[in-house]
Formats: structure tokens, C-alpha cells, sequence
């Protein structure tokens, strides 16, 4: 086992990417639960969903196949439908409740 | 040179994260989220992921940032507010935490995983358009076609809910 040292000078190691969608995913989970607008928490979702799509890649090519790519493909399009509707129902809580504050909204029936 | 991409590009996708949870309007975190997906686009490449780095910029820095920022700006979020009275430990021991638990990440991830091999840019050509497209139609045919499906019905979600009024 090597010893944990990070960049050798002359080519970056893949567990590089893995430990930078580590990092990715840490700060997105750090902004779901400092931030406390709705949008901003909604954007961290994605970061935490393109963290994953980039361990997805890291490991395709690793086992130099091309399926972990379809999964990151097939997260994406999950990433595209679920910002469709949350902003939807960003959209519907803002009207009724005029406010993006997660704070105010804890209340399911108005 | 693969280096250089990488350390550069991941630092400006760590520095863009960091940013985006920083900030405290929603306008500035949704820009360097798109400067996060860029470089990441740039980092599929170098991993031989050519359509993904180009669907990413696409449809993640093209379309779902665009619809972002277009709700932001219909719905005109200012900043937030700052809540006064957090806690001396939550401020003082927050940081240091998680740089730790990063660490603690990182090393372990270091030390167990077997993906210790180095990466060559070139060494995995089979990310392009028509292995992707192969692959999609051929063994992913099913959970392709059942994705259309699951976008109609996001569709027809995002309106209805767009137009509910509720009194």
C-alpha cells in the first residue's frame, strides 16, 4: 500500500478526483444545512449531485468502461427534472407565503 | 500538463464551492455554481469523458443555471439576513471541524481505495458521442426510454404547480 502522500509531481492519481468529489460533496452538504434560502439550498443539492457525477466519471475510467458515464448521464437528466419542479414549487411557496426563508416556512397548511 | 489542468481546475472548483456556501445572495452563489459545473466539465475531459463534459456544460451550466437565475430574478431574492447570537463554539470550532473531517476523508480515501493508478489524458477514449450513444440504446435502452417518462412527468408537475393558486 502506498503511503498516503497526495500529487506525485509527474501524473495525478484518480483517488485525486475521488478525494476532490469528496470535498465537493462536504461543502455541498455544509451549504444544505448553513444556508437558509431556499434557492441557495436548492443550488447546493447540485453541487452535492455533480460531486457524485464526478466519482461516477472517476470510476468509468478507471474500469475503462463507458457505463459509469451513462449513470452520471442518467443523473443529470434526474438533476434537470427535479430543478423543473422544485423550482416550480419555489415558485409556489414564494407566492403564497412571500418569503424564501426556510425558517418561515414550517408550516405544511398555511 | 494534465497536472496543471487538474490542480487549476480543481482549485477553482473548490474555491467556487466555498463561495457558493459563503455567499450570502443567491445570484452570486448560482455564478460560481456554473464556475464550479465549468470547470468540472473540464476535469470530465480529462478523464476521457467527452459528451458528458459536453452535456454538463450544456445542460447543467446552459439550461438548469439559466432556469436558476431566472427564478431568482423573478422572484427578486435579495440577501440574506444575518441571524445574531450563534454559538462561541459553533464559530470558533466550525471551521477546524471540518477540516478535519476532510482529512480524515481524504486520507482514507487515500489509503483504501484501490484508484491509486495515475491518470493519462488519452488513455480512455471510449467516452465519446457514439460509445455514449451505443450504450444508451443498446444495453441502458429501458432506463432511456423510461427517462422520457420521467421528464414528461416533470413537465406536467412544473405546470401544475407553477399555476396552482391556492386560496
Amino acid at each position: 500500500m502506498d503511503l498516503p502522500l497526495p500529487l506525485p509531481i509527474q501524473a495525478v492519481p484518480l483517488s485525486a478526483y475521488l478525494v476532490l468529489s469528496a470535498v465537493l460533496f462536504s461543502l455541498g452538504i455544509c451549504g444544505f444545512l448553513f444556508r437558509r434560502n431556499l434557492i441557495t439550498i436548492f443550488m447546493s443539492i447540485e453541487l452535492m449531485l455533480n460531486a457524485v457525477n464526478l466519482s461516477f466519471v472517476a470510476f468509468s475510467y478507471q474500469m475503462k468502461q463507458v457505463d459509469g458515464q451513462i449513470y452520471s448521464f442518467f443523473v443529470m437528466v434526474v438533476a434537470a427534472a427535479e430543478a423543473a419542479v422544485g423550482l416550480a414549487i419555489i415558485l409556489t411557496v414564494f407566492k403564497n407565503r412571500e418569503t424564501l426563508e426556510v425558517d418561515d416556512v414550517d408550516r405544511l397548511k398555511l | 500538463m494534465s497536472v496543471i489542468l487538474f490542480g487549476v481546475f480543481a482549485l477553482i472548483a473548490v474555491a467556487c464551492a466555498v463561495n457558493l456556501v459563503l455567499q450570502r445572495h443567491p445570484v452570486t452563489s448560482a455564478l460560481s455554481l456554473i464556475g464550479v459545473m465549468g470547470s468540472l466539465a473540464v476535469l470530465y475531459l480529462l478523464l476521457g469523458a467527452e459528451f458528458i463534459a459536453a452535456v454538463q456544460v450544456i445542460v447543467y451550466a446552459g439550461a438548469i443555471m439559466v432556469l436558476f437565475l431566472f427564478v431568482i430574478m423573478l422572484l427578486n431574492a435579495g440577501a440574506e439576513e444575518k441571524i445574531p447570537g450563534k454559538s462561541l463554539t459553533a464559530k470558533l470550532l466550525g471551521l477546524p471541524v471540518f477540516l478535519i473531517f476532510l482529512g480524515v476523508v481524504a486520507f482514507l480515501i487515500q489509503k483504501y481505495s484501490s484508484a491509486n493508478a495515475p491518470v493519462e489524458f488519452g488513455a480512455f477514449t471510449g467516452g465519446g458521442p457514439r460509445e455514449v450513444g451505443r450504450a444508451l440504446f443498446t444495453t441502458y435502452l429501458l432506463p432511456f426510454e423510461v427517462t422520457s417518462v420521467l421528464i414528461l412527468i416533470a413537465i406536467l408537475g412544473a405546470v401544475v404547480l407553477a399555476k396552482k393558486e391556492i386560496d
